[in-house]
């Protein structure tokens, strides 16, 4: 199949998306007006902890064009921003985020009050005019601080989880060696180019309230809001538009997405609220910061025993839609990609007085790789094994697949990696990079006073967790198809991916499959593009039905060719004998007319050339990878120089190459800026210092170098009738794992990095302690 | 503050007159007050580059410009670029090298390269990376954007 003209699958084609984004045709959520729409404003805390005295609306009340102002009070009916249903945790449930801080402001950037107005300069003169007195509380910014109170009869440590399996007291008693280590990831976060966006618009004639701007997970949300705002769902449409980037942060719900609905019910006009990039880096989800005292026992010849590892995790001021999600994700995941017969991991999930935290791409696993691939080295050094070695001897064989990981917690679901040749993809990696030479050179070029050296980072992704996806595919008169999924785009490919599938199953032109996505009121269910699910859930939902439509039409076109159906083909859209395809023909478009509600006869069951399909699983996927980075350091100023980066990773199945580099090289360069330049920092007083685009170093041009890709498809998965896995994640996952060990090589100690980002001020210091410790 | 002033802005070969205060951005003019929203706002304090328009020739950013300043100006923006059906070298050469993801970068790169390849056509590849260093894109980590500016720069030294 894969020679024929109408294979798709596995092929670079340009995409489906770009032309009207080339030509500024998009429609983003900036983009969007309504006649006699209103715009909001948000009057934000600029203290990070402390009791709301007084908020004076009077004089921002007589303003020309301001229409309401809204505090907490005018929105008592309406609980805090609900967890997705299947993040309820009820011990959590005390700290979820109200629309409208009530009593308390907890972070710099909380809403305290909403400003509707004619026009947005408006709008943001009346803000400036809200008068707010707040008597200032003491302040929690880290936390490795003692806990303190949230409210009355709740601590800022908002649960202690466990997960565990083994006797980790016995591997550790029986361990040659046990190395610990003090780790730190800092705080950053997804920072797409569009800011958020939320259009509210009430459809009094039709009791309809609509959503505009929706992103990555439209019918999640939708449940959510049907909860909030006591709805029926069936009035309560979310619309997505062009998405400027997503990353994990975009499309969550937050406080400024309700009053945006509210607003346009209870003031009767359409409310449009447009984030500015301040607010941005102040108030959309951050991420990554944990601490982590974290130990491994090994025996002589460093296989590991058992990983022991108690951590911080700083959840910042509330616990938003993800619940504890993204510490969940890093317990689940410290043992990676190696065979770990014992370990624990403690969690103290601790609510801080900074920016909320949530998910950001690969959560809580860029984390938990940087701790786990940390280990590891250690292991390496202190025994005296090559790294690679000392990975061979405890990565999980392809024998062993799957393998499944249980935790003791009976509510913690087991880990069943699907597939996988771990060892196989660090070979052909460290073959295609020329480490062995590689080291021999680095060695030399450190012997002449270079302080240069090499990283490595291994890893397991997760994705397409299920539980279910569907899409309905209808073929019309002309040929043309239309895929309708409840999935969603945030700029990722998402529509030429699906048309791909589509057209591969089918047996159509990709170009003639329209991809419908992130609309409520087309389909009433849909899985959305978080967790990598995309490709995996909605791709094998649209190959299914696909299928579906496929064997429709071959079935017609046996009737109408008087040909027997397994004798027949699809290609570029009609139906011939396999064996003579220049023989008698129909097209898609005949067949169509064929089953046309008005042509149909009696008996041949639905009408119409079209079909629903459905994908189920209980099982995730689990690509993996290898990252390995070499760096430059100069002496003098500390700045970092990556020489060369590899991501070497197994995507299952690759429906589009060029497409797949695309994620895992600019996932990579976003893990460059996480690991060298980007740092969310607060003073003591709990100030953010980054709340520009000048103090939060996003990677430029010159910060990114070309990052070499190795695709592989050794190990597709057995879970999905296209063995797909998942791209999404895999570039970003083990970068600061990887930059932390060429760094620590190139100082002369490699045990030393300890903390990310590795800013030129972090990297001097380190230089000054090396060079300490070396005289 | 609030007393408005009669401008005109000449958008890709069409004039606009328009009626905005003094501290009205370029950007929001274009976009709102002229309807072309194909340049967006990525960060409204200069940094990012998304906002990227041509006046009288040289790229800028049209966040930090007012629109008064810009009365009776030539202004390009990426509504322009194709021309009719055709689109231009670079519009092509992006899609063609996987040069966007979102797309939200887009038209700021697309009129941060046509201004400096019209400019200067022989420009160095150093100086090329350099100028476009100057916007931030978080897709696609840059090699591609590279690529197409690349390939487009030969096909427009070629005409």
């Amino acid at each position: 199949m894969a020679a024929d003209k109408t294979a798709y699958l596995g092929r670079s084609v340009q995409r489906l998306e770009d032309p009207p984004l080339v030509t500024g045709q998009a429609r983003f959520a900036a983009d969007i007006n309504f006649p006699n729409q209103l715009h909001m404003r948000m009057v934000r805390s600029s203290y990070a902890h402390g009791e709301i005295v007084s908020i004076d609306i009077s004089e921002a009340q007589a303003m020309p064009g301001v229409v309401a102002i809204w505090t907490a009070e005018d929105i008592a009916d309406i609980g805090p921003v609900d967890f997705r249903a299947d993040r309820a945790a009820e011990a959590l449930k005390p700290y979820r985020q109200p629309v409208l801080a009530k009593g308390r402001v907890r972070y710099v950037g909380d809403p305290l009050a909403a400003v509707f107005a004619e026009d947005p300069y408006l709008a943001e003169d009346a803000a400036e005019a809200v008068v707010i007195e707040i008597e200032e509380l003491p302040v929690i910014v880290s936390a490795d601080d003692p806990p303190g109170e949230f409210a009355a009869g709740h601590g800022t440590e908002a649960a202690v989880m466990h997960h565990g399996y083994g006797d980790i007291d016995a591997a550790f008693a029986n361990a040659e060696r046990v190395i610990e280590l003090d780790l730190r990831t800092g705080r950053h976060s997804g920072v797409p180019m569009e800011t958020r966006g939320a259009i509210g618009r009430y459809d009094a004639a039709n009791d309809i309230l609509e959503f505009h701007g929706a992103a990555k997970v439209p019918h999640r949300n939708q449940e959510t809001l049907v909860r909030m705002l006591g709805r029926d769902a069936s009035g309560m449409h979310l619309h997505e538009c062009h998405v400027g980037g997503g990353f994990g942060i975009r499309g969550e719900l937050y406080p400024e997405d309700i009053l945006v609905l509210l607003a346009a019910m209870r003031l009767g006009r359409p409310v449009k609220w447009i984030e500015d990039r301040q607010e941005h880096l102040m108030c959309a989800n951050q991420g990554r910061e944990q601490h982590h005292l974290a130990r491994v026992a090994v025996d002589a010849e460093g296989r590991i025993l058992g990983i022991d590892d108690e951590f911080f995790h700083d959840q910042g001021a509330y616990i938003r839609t993800h619940g504890s999600n993204v510490a969940n994700r890093t317990m689940c995941t410290i043992t990676g990609p190696y065979r770990v017969p014992a370990f624990r991991a403690v969690c103290h999930f601790r609510l801080t007085n900074k920016t909320p935290c949530a998910t950001y791409r690969a959560p809580g696993r860029y984390e938990s790789t940087f701790v786990r691939e940390r280990l590891i080295d250690a292991i390496a050094r202190e025994l005296g094994i090559d790294p690679i070695e000392v990975r061979k001897r405890n990565l999980i064989a392809a024998a062993e697949m799957p393998y499944t990981i249980a935790f003791d917690e009976p509510h913690v679901s087991d880990m069943v990696l699907d597939s996988g040749d771990y060892a196989g993809l660090l070979d052909k990696a460290v073959a295609a990079f020329g480490w062995g030479a590689l080291k021999a050179e680095l060695a030399r070029r450190r012997a002449d006073g270079e302080l240069v050296g090499a990283g490595i980072g291994m890893f397991i992704e997760e994705g397409g967790r299920g539980p279910t996806d569907g899409a309905r595919i209808a073929v019309d008169i002309n040929g043309d198809v239309e895929v309708i999924t409840g999935g969603a785009s945030l700029g990722q490919g998402f529509e030429t991916t699906m048309a791909q599938i589509c057209a591969e199953a089918l047996g159509v032109d990709y170009r003639r499959v329209r991809v419908i996505h992130g609309h409520t009121d087309l389909i009433p269910y849909g899985i959305g593009a978080h967790a990598t699910r995309a490709t995996v859930m909605t791709g094998s939902a649209v190959d299914v039905a696909a299928k579906m439509v496929r064997e429709i039409a071959i079935d017609t076109a046996a009737e109408m060719l008087q040909t027997p159906a397994d004798g027949l083909d699809i290609n570029d859209g009609t139906v011939a004998r396999r064996n003579d395809p220049a023989g008698p023909a129909v097209t898609l478009g005949e067949i169509a007319r064929r089953l046309a509600p008005d042509a149909a006869k009696p008996g041949q069951g639905d009408p119409g050339l079209a079909a629903e399909g459905f994908f189920t699983t209980t099982d995730t996927v689990f690509p993996y990878g290898v990252h390995l980075a070499v760096v430059r350091i100069d002496r003098g100023t500390g700045a970092v120089a990556v020489e060369r980066f590899m991501v070497a990773y197994d995507v299952g199945r690759a429906v589009n190459p060029m497409m797949i580099e695309g994620q895992l090289v600019g996932g990579c360069i976003q893990g460059l800026g996480g690991a060298l330049y980007e740092e969310f920092v607060y003073d003591e007083e709990g100030q953010p210092m980054a709340v520009t685009l000048a103090d939060y170093l996003v990677p430029s041009l010159r910060e990114a170098p070309e990052i070499e890709v190795l695709i592989t498809e050794d190990a597709p998965s057995p879970l999905n009738p296209l063995g797909l896995k998942s791209a999404g994640e895999g570039g970003i996952n083990g970068v600061g794992a990887a930059i932390a060990g060429a760094i620590g090589e190139a100082i002369g100690d490699p045990g030393a990095v300890r903390r990310l980002p590795l800013t030129p001020a972090r990297v001097m210091d380190l230089l000054r302690r090396a060079d300490a410790g070396s005289s | 503050m609030n007393a408005k002033h009669d401008i005109t802005l000449a958008i890709n070969g069409k004039a606009y007159a328009i009626r905005v205060e003094a501290r009205r951005t370029l950007a929001d003019a274009i976009r709102e007050e002229c309807g072309q929203t194909g340049t967006h706002l990525g960060c409204e304090h200069g940094v990012c580059g998304t906002c990227t328009v041509i006046v009288d020739g040289a790229p800028v950013r049209s966040c930090l410009m007012f629109a008064v300043q810009c009365d009776g100006a030539k202004i390009r923006t990426v509504e322009g670029l194709a021309d009719g059906g055709e689109p231009h070298p670079l519009q092509r050469a992006f899609m063609e090298h996987h040069a966007l993801q979102c797309g939200f970068c887009t038209p700021g790169f697309l009129m941060l390269a046509v201004a400096v390849l019209e400019r200067e056509p022989d420009i160095g590849d150093e100086d090329l990376l350099d100028i476009l260093s100057s916007n931030l894109c978080r897709c696609t980590g840059y090699a591609n954007i590279v690529k197409a500016v690349r390939a487009a720069a030969a096909e427009m030294r070629q005409c």
